[in-house]
């Protein structure tokens, strides 16, 4: 355990540039402010990465010198500090796609833009990094609120019904996360997590805590079937919003999920909770698979892979059978299926994001002789799409290999059969958008800044590079576990 | 006793809360709805607090912090969700 401050200026470095965002003359362009924040922020997680990966040891810092049962923690252990990575690499694509040309009108909507990226990246760090149920509270709030205004950006009346949905959504899961801490208190009087693994017990009372935050955290991860509003607000949002929102905002709540069975309540594989976790997963997968093969719309169709592939992630519930949960081949193969789909499908928004600039519309149908006119994103939508379906060499590959040796092992076959089944769907899924692509046809196309089109293939380009990490437990993933109660300060 | 009531009526609040969360169609009411059950919750979080009593504590401060944050963070999300719908009712709006 290290004692460093930067977790801390990783949640909070965001948050000063939204700061300075508020100062900024009318004339000013907001990318200007914000660029150097988020290079800042790429620094910090990185270093954070760096020194966990070097020390082999979790950075911790208690907030204000009080440990806890009172006090307030940050701990970047190794999957934190992966995900603080994963989230930084994303922001930078992000940030590099939407850096709008000098002119231009809608200067308000960009500020929005902008504010509420600084904002929700600020709201990821804690969550990443949160060690107590309350913190996670905050966390969740903050990033609800940032990515329902990101969806109602656009001010069409689509755009506002999908925000008010999500938002809609978002509140009953916190309210019923709120109940399940209220619980966990009233039993134990203790929120933060390496006190809770003590002294918790699997009994009524905690069970149903659990049971209540776990419900409330699937409506806000959008796992079937509380996912009714994430395919509208994923798809009406500008496209650099909606591949945050993909990639990053519903794997916060995943990461609480898997916490709270691991870290605070460690339950055997074969239990209840993870058999129906994985079953609705696998339910996840399967449907909304389909759902994606009857999309018109591009970005519907995006939307709704996104809720398939965090299906694959409530795989990994049962497939963690050992007494060290992250020592198992399960564990790394969720993690990375969380990373790769993280960049994967933010490239692949991103992409659909300059095919509906240059073609004004995103129709599938609608799509021939695309690949002429803008080979660089569609050869990048191809290769995120390789990680989708789970082809080598690609990060998705090796997550889904791992998810599906470790099925096999565990005797779970009917997991391993929708893992199969759910990568021929999106092969299915994904050559239906290149097919209509690859057609002869000549459309009218606007040109789109190739520095945006390289920063795409570029993300697409790491989830491919995830591809070649060795298909074995990783060392990085088991960082900082299982839990220990801070006794005192060094 | 009185921690019983209390307990009690924050339990009847969450459960009319969530039926009408579940069952109205409309908008405005599932927010009335939502904040139902924020209500509810809320007073258990100060049942939860009363306890400390037992202790010989005049009160518990953790869920009472909790709950000042609940209550910031329904009010705000109240607030977000009006200023959606009343957008949404503008008389420009097709409804």
């Amino acid at each position: 355990m290290t004692v460093s401050l930067l977790p801390v200026w990783a949640v909070l470095a965001p948050v000063i540039g939204l700061c300075a965002l508020l100062l900024l003359e009318r004339r000013q362009r907001p990318e200007r402010v914000a660029a150097p924040f988020v290079a800042i922020g790429l620094y910090l997680s990185l270093s954070i990465a760096y020194e966990v990966m070097t020390r082999d040891a979790p950075l911790v810092y208690a907030l204000g010198g009080w440990l806890p049962p009172l006090g307030l923690t940050l701990r970047a252990d190794g999957v934190g500090a992966v995900l603080l990575a994963l989230t930084a690499l994303v922001m930078v694509g992000v940030a590099i796609c939407a850096w709008a040309p000098a002119e231009g009108a809608g200067m308000r909507g960009r500020f929005s833009f902008w504010a509420l990226l600084l904002a929700l990246w600020s709201a990821l760090n804690l969550a990443f990094t949160a060690q107590d149920l309350f913190n996670f509270f905050v966390a969740l709030e903050m990033l609800s609120f940032s990515a329902v205004a990101l969806v109602a950006l656009d001010g069409s009346r689509d755009a506002l019904i999908a925000a008010l949905r999500y938002l809609l959504f978002a509140l009953a899961g916190s309210v019923l996360y709120l109940l399940g801490v209220g619980l966990i208190y009233g039993r134990y009087a203790v929120l933060d997590l390496a006190g809770l693994r003590e002294i918790a017990q699997a009994e009524p009372v905690t069970l149903a805590a659990l049971a209540l935050m776990t419900v409330g955290l699937m409506a806000k991860a959008a796992l079937f079937p509380l996912h009714l509003w994430l395919p509208p607000a994923h798809a009406s949002a500008p496209a650099p919003a909606s591949a945050v929102l993909s990639a990053l905002v519903v794997k916060a709540p995943f990461l609480i999920i898997l916490r709270l069975w691991v870290d605070l309540l460690p339950l055997s594989a074969a239990t209840a909770p993870a058999q129906i976790l994985a079953g609705l997963g696998g339910a996840a997968i399967l449907l909304f698979s389909i759902l994606a093969l009857r999309q018109q719309r591009l970005k519907l169709m995006i939307a709704y892979s996104t809720l398939a592939q965090i299906g694959y992630l409530f795989l990994m519930f049962p497939l963690m059978p050992g007494q060290d949960p992250w020592l198992d081949i399960g564990w790394t193969g969720g993690i990375l299926q969380l990373v790769s789909h993280g960049i994967a499908k933010a490239a692949m928004f991103l992409a659909a994001g300059l095919i509906y600039e240059a073609l004004g519309h995103d129709r599938v149908n609608e799509f021939a002789g695309l690949a002429r006119r803008q080979p660089v994103t569609l050869v990048a939508f191809a290769i995120a799409g390789l990680s989708l379906m789970g082809l080598p060499p690609s990060g998705g590959f090796v997550a889904k290999l791992l998810l599906l040796t470790a099925a096999v092992e565990a005797g779970a076959w009917w997991i391993a059969i929708v893992i199969l089944a759910g990568g021929i769907l999106a092969a299915f899924y994904v050559f239906r958008a290149l097919g209509n692509a690859l057609a002869e046809g000549t459309p009218a196309v606007v040109p789109v800044a190739f520095y945006r089109q390289g920063a795409v293939l570029a993300l697409a380009l790491c989830a491919l590079a995830l591809g070649f990490v060795p298909l074995r437990p990783f060392a990085l993933l088991a960082v900082g576990r299982p839990l220990e109660a801070m006794e005192a300060l060094p | 006793m009185s921690a019983t009531i209390l307990g009690l009526t924050g339990a009847l609040l969450v459960g009319i809360g969530l039926f009408g969360l579940i069952v109205h169609p409309t908008a405005l009411r599932k927010l009335l709805a939502f904040n139902l059950v924020g209500a509810g919750v809320f007073l258990f979080f100060g049942v939860v607090a009363r306890r400390a009593a037992a202790a010989g504590l005049p009160g518990d401060p953790v869920p009472q912090a909790i709950v000042i944050t609940g209550i910031v963070v329904a009010f705000a999300a109240t607030a977000l969700a009006a200023t959606l719908l009343a957008r949404l009712s503008e008389p420009g709006e097709q409804p």
